[in-house]
């Protein structure tokens, strides 16, 4: 289960390899509960606690990516400079986030981080889905800086001497030259680590935020019974699929697009 | 282009003793010209001789090691960090052999784009200048087009508007003219010329030799990072004793040897 649902390395495997696999052992189950109406009654009851689970994931997914993509923009912009005191720390942070484990991740921003924090006498509460949260958006951000490197990078040094010689700062070249004939290029790896990082919410349930899978887990201990247990993990595995399947369809149509260009 | 008058007018371009290296190469080795307001002068020369390199120097995106340049008042080489070396480049345009427009924008767009976001020029202002250039580069029904929809000799004119439009003191043409299908040369040589004829201040890289001759009130001749001969266009074109001026315009005798030197 862990191994389905998290992120894969390299971003791409996650829509080729593990989407095909969740979606033939979804169906499956589907057809199997047909068999089974007790238990897709009682899931059925189930399903109201079950959906505000996923819209915790999906909440989780959205923040996640908002957060890494401003952070990864930034740092991938750090990671260009000519100044190696700035570029440095940031190859550093990318390097290091970008292979580490999502899970640990996920343990350390929740142990890390205080239940509450005091500002100016006034406890506001700090709650664990938006330290999941941002231990999501910590690889995501290094993933990110990598693919704004990257597609920076295969932009012609031409378009940055054309901007230099009409005046444009190195900052304003890539705000209003090179970063916008990046969109392009970045957009499909970018959709699909918001489908990688939507699978991985669910690790979210192992540091106890009530998502789809921790409701799941709720579920199967308050029932009690086998056939029950299996088709509400499988519903989870069905959710997952349709909402990140047609990002990862939509993706590889954008990447098909752009290729024949 | 009043040759008469020409001792009277400002220097504008004033390059003394300029070397350059990139590295171990010797690129650049003792560059003096001086350029008057109104001037077109012409530097020929072989390829790699440093013809780009001279119109790098002169607005700052590259740094001689020895020697002075002043552009107007400013001293080129006193500019220290790039922030200092930007007000510089607002006031000189550069138009380059593979034109270099912004694929991502329209043609109006990349004329626009520097005076807007640079200069701060109000957008409607910039939009009524740009319409004006692009009557003047004869591509008025191009404005919303993108420059991958154009042909090289229209790109090019464009990339002409787009250094127009932050109304430099000096254009620098670096072989314009050199990537062009032959069809499309004459119709940017005819901007250039206009231009010329107007009063522009220009320095020109050209392989041209007839259009050098032409419009030019100086040529220089380069090579091997030297600027070996300079004068008028009929002194230097046609009573030059140099016999490697010689076989250079002979060797770029017909067209087609011109854009093959190019390359
Ligand atoms: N950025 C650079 N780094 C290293 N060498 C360069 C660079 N730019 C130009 N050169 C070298 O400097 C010499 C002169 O180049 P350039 O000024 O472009 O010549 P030209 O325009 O006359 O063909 C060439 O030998 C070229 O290889
Ligand atoms: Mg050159």
């Amino acid at each position: 289960m862990l191994n389905i649902l998290t992120f894969s390395r390299v971003p791409s495997l996650a829509s080729s390899t593990v989407l095909p696999v969740l979606g033939g052992i979804a169906v499956a189950g589907l057809l199997w509960s047909f068999f089974e109406p007790e238990s897709a009654a009682t899931l059925l009851v189930w399903t109201p606690y079950l959906a505000r689970g996923f819209a915790m994931n999906i909440l989780i997914s959205i923040c996640a990516i908002a957060l890494g993509s401003l952070v990864g923009l930034i740092l991938g912009a750090l990671e260009l400079s000519p100044r190696a005191l700035i570029r440095f720390p940031a190859l550093v942070y990318v390097q290091i986030f970008r292979n580490a484990p999502h899970l640990v991740l996920i343990f350390a921003t929740t142990y890390i981080f205080p239940f509450e924090i005091l500002v100016a006498g006034l406890r506001i509460p700090f709650p664990d889905w938006i330290k999941a949260t941002i231990g999501l958006a910590i690889p995501a951000s290094a993933h990110i800086a990598e693919i704004v490197r990257g597609a920076v990078q295969s932009i012609p040094t031409a378009q940055w001497e054309a901007a230099a010689g009409m005046g444009f700062s190195r900052s304003q070249t890539l705000r209003w030259i090179i970063l916008p004939q990046c969109i392009k290029r970045v957009l499909p790896p970018w959709m699909n680590l918001y489908a990688s990082i939507s699978m991985g919410t669910a690790l979210a349930s192992l540091v106890g935020v009530n998502e789809l899978l921790h409701a799941a887990t709720d579920a199967s201990t308050a029932v009690q019974r086998t056939d029950f247990t299996v088709a509400v993990y499988l519903t989870v595995l069905v959710w997952f699929f349709v909402y990140c399947y047609p990002v990862a369809r939509f993706t590889q149509n954008l990447e098909r697009r752009f290729a024949v260009r | 282009m009043t040759e008469s008058k020409r001792e009277e007018r400002a220097i504008l371009v004033k390059m003394e003793d300029v070397h350059l290296a990139f590295g171990q190469t010797q690129v650049l080795k003792g560059i003096d010209l001086e350029v008057r307001k109104g001037d077109a002068v012409s530097i020929i020369g072989p390829s790699g001789s440093g013809k780009s390199t001279i119109l790098r120097c002169i607005n700052g995106l590259v740094t001689p090691q020895r020697g002075s340049i002043t552009v107007g008042q400013t001293a080129v080489h006193e500019l220290k960090s790039e922030a200092e070396r930007i007000p510089l480049r607002k006031r000189i345009g550069i138009v380059f052999q593979q034109y270099n427009l912004f694929p991502h924008l329209s043609v109006l767009e990349n004329i626009v784009i520097a005076p807007v976001r640079i200069q701060g020029v109000g957008r409607p202002e910039a939009e009524r200048h740009a319409r004006e250039l692009l009557a003047r580069v004869r591509l008025s029904d191009k404005e919303h087009a993108y420059p991958g929809e154009l042909s090289g000799g229209q790109q090019q004119r464009v990339a002409i508007a787009r250094a127009l439009a932050m109304r430099p003191e000096l254009v620098l043409f670096d072989e314009v003219t050199s990537a062009l299908d032959p069809e499309t040369v004459g119709e940017v040589l005819a901007v250039i010329r206009e231009l010329v004829a107007d009063g522009l201040t220009s320095i020109l890289v050209t392989h041209e030799m007839r259009f050098a001759e032409e419009i030019s009130d100086e040529v220089l001749f380069t090579e091997g990072g030297r600027i070996v001969e300079r004068g008028s266009p009929a002194s230097l074109f046609h009573n030059s004793s140099n016999p490697r001026i010689h076989s250079f315009i002979n060797g770029l005798g017909s067209g087609a040897k011109t854009r093959e030197s190019a390359l």
